[in-house]
């Protein structure tokens, strides 16, 4: 994309002018708000707000549970991509589309349903409720449903880079000699880590501020189970106005790196497929 | 991001002779299956399960509720601002992100991305922060008698901003894609700006369009955490369907709850079958472009 | 080029300021609209009082009112209001809510409370304990709540309203054991038995709260999963929602528990003057929290399981219903709301030391 094109395609200023007009109105000063606020606080402030050991436990909390799901979701959403691309079966097309449930469900009613389900009494917590296995309420609840919302991103990063493999690098391999395990460790998993990695990455960046799904689902105990927008939440209700902005805007500073991680992975998947 | 993901084109027939052994694929095909059965399918089928503990008349019933219908009115309200908007702005800053270049662009498309990592939660205090009555604008808007947060508007800003890279990021890595030489073919052949825009740009991303839109009205009617702090929970007022669900619920009213969410839960199997529907449409629009479209495009196009 | 960007910026503005409008324009037309504020378990109540305040006031003025309700943790309610959430009238769980309206706003007067008879509480109510259905741990007063094996379920002090009363009684009841008098409290010659007893319920109230598995935000998240979800042993609750969850969800699978020490609560009402006087409402706003301590007023209150401050007009049956308990005050254990909520439940207070150390 050169230069050139600004003198023959019209629209330029109009559009650009809208597209930085509603940035602008709608990210970018609004977000620059928060950071004024905290600003007041200063950076000592801050930085006394966010290592208190309640706000700690909620950071460790929702980034390993969310850490932990990522890792979980680059499993299974390996596996079923890859039973997408490369199997025929029965209700292929409906597990393709279901996969997208997750992030077509509103959260809250993706967090009543797995409420429901795994509380002692619902249809999956009374199977394991005998087994000494508490899911709904502990950590392991959170877990769950930050796996629940992650797994589409995963899977859908991963379909396009699994259909664009090169079938005669694999080919090659199996003449070689190699295993299917090593084709898939050796070749497979070299070419698609990037789409692996950027969907993971985006799996945990969602779990990280995700709230409506999971604070049903969570026992909300501070130091135990409170996450992090819960926390928010909880120091607005408390009127500690420069607490919740002071979280908040660590929170989108985290937001912001990780998206420039993407967008740096991203970057290496597409120089990785021009490579190839 | 689903959406950022983009290009999800109808899977090809798997490569022969490269496969797993018979018994492996099974197992995978099976495991899979589990998958998609215990995470996927279990929750939605809990929604409707609860929703028709009470029998069909409870159910129904629930719907006849006043402050139920509110919500129903409300929800639909919003996403007829934010998604129309989203539209306008994706559309104009695909147009100016993929068909110029100028620097800052990155930027500028991680500015757009930016909404999709930030908590809802952290979303909702932002508004607060700027329109609340201790906000940056509180006094002034107070002054003229104007209600942003706690009313509608509120919740409408909210829900554009958590929808806000849906449409956008649909079409650009499209649009990028396409590049811009039949732009400049049609208006070689004399057609202005706006009609190169409607006949030729908009006709070739319009699957991505609609994809995008699909998704954004999705988002837009489900969002719960941003919008539950803008609003005031003012029932048959300020509640839309993700609230009213959690309303309900706090009333012990849990088949009206999940008779509410059970709608909810429709809109998204009916988002996915529309989904699945343009992804198939598009998987077809594209292997037609590269054929017919680039012989019979120009002639069409010389007729204005 | 700059005016075909500014033609859609201009129809966004006019589209945003148009709803804007739409959202903040309150005609003082008939019929009139009220805003009530409201903490968790008064759903049921207000809803009887808001359908007998808009008959009474059709038959007295001839004018219609709809009254509008928002229901949530008493703190976060709060919240709202002191960030434009433009209520005519609060009624909130305790009075330290409201006086953290009057001290971040000036939407209303910050001697609000003594507006109206009984510190402006037209009902008063308790903390209780919900069980299963036999009481299958046997429990009967505080001291069985910390036996092995109990699992208590009360929400968040920090956001809650009613979580407080729960905590301050819990506190309260372990002065009462160990002091016998509470008037002690204010004797300094006493001052190291009240230490002791300070201390005492300070080792209460932790051991409590490390039995707790789930933290609600409000009263009603916890009776849900107290309820629903089936978690916890025993709900410590609201008297008027122990009584409902026992009598209308399951009937038969709850059973209301009284301690013999608990608090007197007293959840305060107000009209927020800024926001009445702005929607034109301040005269019906101030009949309809009158309507209260009507006997009609009364008599719902009752029947909803609260406690009326004038009992002679509620029906005999519903007051059959509240056992006689030896309740305490906050004026007079913890030297009211200001103090309890800085000694207690503010940041780096009591309650976050101990869940601070019960990890």
């Amino acid at each position: 994309m050169t230069r050139r094109h600004v003198g023959v395609l019209p629209g330029f200023g109009p559009t650009l002018g809208i597209t930085v007009f509603m940035v602008s109105a709608v990210v970018v000063i609004p977000l620059m708000g928060l950071f004024v606020r905290s600003a007041g606080l200063g950076f000592g402030g801050v930085w006394e707000t966010v290592t208190t050991p309640r706000v700690l436990a909620a950071f460790r909390l929702s980034f390993g549970a969310s850490l932990i799901a990522a890792a979980i979701n680059a499993v299974i959403g390996f596996l079923v991509a890859w039973t997408l691309v490369r199997y025929e079966f029965p209700g292929k097309r409906i597990v393709d589309a279901l996969v997208d449930l997750p992030f077509a469900l509103p959260t809250a009613v993706s967090g009543i349903a797995l409420t429901a389900l795994f509380a002692p009494q619902g249809w999956v917590g009374r199977l394991l409720a005998p087994l000494g296995l508490p899911v709904a309420f502990t950590p392991l609840g959170v877990t769950l449903a930050l796996i629940f919302i992650g797994l589409p991103f995963v899977v859908r990063t991963l379909q396009p880079a699994l259909m664009d493999l090169d079938a005669e690098v694999e080919e090659a391999a199996a003449v070689l000699g190699a295993g299917r395990w090593q084709i898939l460790g050796r070749v497979v998993l070299p070419t698609v880590l990037p789409a692996l990695l950027t969907g993971v990455t985006l799996a945990f960046a969602r779990a990280v501020g995700e709230y409506g799904s999971v604070v049903f689902i969570s026992g909300n105990m501070p130091h135990k189970t409170e996450i992090v927008p819960l926390l928010i939440v909880a120091k607005l209700e408390q009127y500690d106005y420069a607490g919740a902005t002071a979280i908040g805007a660590v929170m989108l500073v985290l937001s912001f790196a990780i998206l420039l991680a993407v967008n740096l992975l991203q970057g290496w998947t597409g120089r990785h497929r021009e490579g190839n | 991001m689903a959406g950022a993901g983009g290009g999800h084109r109808a899977a090809p027939r798997p490569r022969s002779g490269m496969s797993e052994p018979a018994p492996v694929r099974r197992l995978l095909i099976a495991a899979t299956l589990v998958v998609a059965g215990c995470v996927l399918v279990l929750p939605l089928a809990s929604v409707f399960a609860e929703a028709l503990r009470g029998g069909l008349g409870a159910y129904l019933a629930s719907f006849r509720d006043p402050e139920a219908l509110a919500a129903i009115r409300l929800t639909l309200l919003v996403a007829a601002i934010a998604v129309p908007v989203n539209v306008l702005f994706g559309l104009s800053a695909a147009w100016a992100i993929a068909k110029f270049s100028f620097p800052g662009k990155r930027l500028l498309i991680t500015l757009i991305d930016l909404p999709y990592a930030v908590s809802p939660v952290v979303s909702g205090l932002v508004y607060i922060m700027i329109y609340g009555a201790n906000g940056v604008f509180g006094p002034w808007l107070a002054a003229h008698d104007l209600q942003v947060i706690f009313a509608v508007p509120g919740i409408v800003l909210a829900t554009i901003f958590v929808t806000f890279p849906f449409v956008a990021r649909e079409l650009i890595p499209l649009m990028e894609e396409q590049g811009t030489e039949q732009e400049q073919a049609a208006m070689t052949l004399g057609a202005s700006g706006w009609q190169t825009f409607r006949r030729v740009t908009l006709p070739n991303v319009r699957w991505a369009l609609l994809y995008g839109v699909i998704l954004c009205n999705a988002r837009a009617m489900g969002e719960f955490g941003a919008v539950s702090v803008v609003s005031g929970h003012i029932r048959g007022k300020t509640a839309t369907m993700p609230l009213q669900v959690e309303i309900l619920y706090n009333e012990y009213n849990h088949v009206a709850a999940f008779a509410v969410a059970s709608l909810l839960a429709m809109l998204a199997l009916v988002t996915l079958v529309a989904k699945a529907v343009v992804e198939r449409r598009a998987g077809a629009a594209a292997a037609q472009i590269t054929t017919t479209e680039v012989e019979t495009e120009p002639q069409r196009r010389e007729a204005p | 080029m700059k005016i075909r960007i500014l033609v859609p910026a201009a129809v966004l503005a006019l589209i945003v300021g148009a709803i804007a409008m739409s959202g903040a324009a309150r005609t003082a037309s008939e019929p009139i609209e009220l805003l009530n504020v409201s903490y968790d378990p008064t759903r049921e109540l207000y809803r009887d009082v808001n359908e007998a305040f808009a008959a009474h006031w059709l038959a007295k003025t001839g004018q219609a009112v709809t009254v509008h309700q928002s229901h949530g943790g008493a703190g976060k309610q709060a919240r709202a209001v002191i960030d434009g959430l433009q209520a005519d009238v609060v009624t909130l769980a305790l009075a330290y809510d409201i006086d953290a309206i009057a001290k971040h706003t000036s939407n209303l007067p910050t001697d609000w409370q003594k507006r109206l008879p009984h510190n402006s509480s037209p009902y008063t109510s308790t903390i209780v304990f919900l069980v299963r259905k036999g009481n299958p741990k046997h429990i009967r007063d505080w001291d069985d709540l910390l036996r092995p094996g109990v699992a208590i379920v009360t929400p968040n002090p920090k956001t809650s309203g009613g979580a407080r009363w729960n905590y301050l009684a819990a506190w309260g009841y372990v002065l009462r054991r160990e002091l016998g008098d509470l008037s002690e409290l204010h004797d300094p010659a006493a001052a190291a038995e009240v230490a002791a007893a300070e201390a005492a319920a300070l080792t209460f109230v932790s051991d409590l709260y490390a039995r707790v598995p789930v933290f609600d935000s409000g009263a009603r998240g916890s009776t849900n999963t107290f309820v629903r979800n089936g978690i916890g042993d025993v709900l410590l609750a609201w008297e008027n929602e122990a009584f409902l969850a026992a009598a209308e969800l399951g009937a038969g699978e709850f059973e209301v528990v009284v301690p013999s020490v608990s608090i007197l609560a007293e959840p305060p009402v107000t009209v927020v003057d800024h926001w009445a006087r702005e929607h034109g409402t301040l005269e019906v706003a101030q009949a309809y929290l009158e309507f209260l301590y009507s006997p009609q007023g009364q008599r719902l209150a009752a029947r909803h399981y609260y406690r009326p401050v004038s009992p002679e007009h509620a029906d005999a049956t519903d007051l059959a219903r509240f056992p006689a308990l030896d309740l305490i005050t906050v004026d007079d254990v913890f030297g009211g709301w200001q103090q309890a909520q800085r000694v207690h439940f503010d940041d780096g207070g009591v309650f976050d030391r101990i869940t601070a150390g019960g990890r």
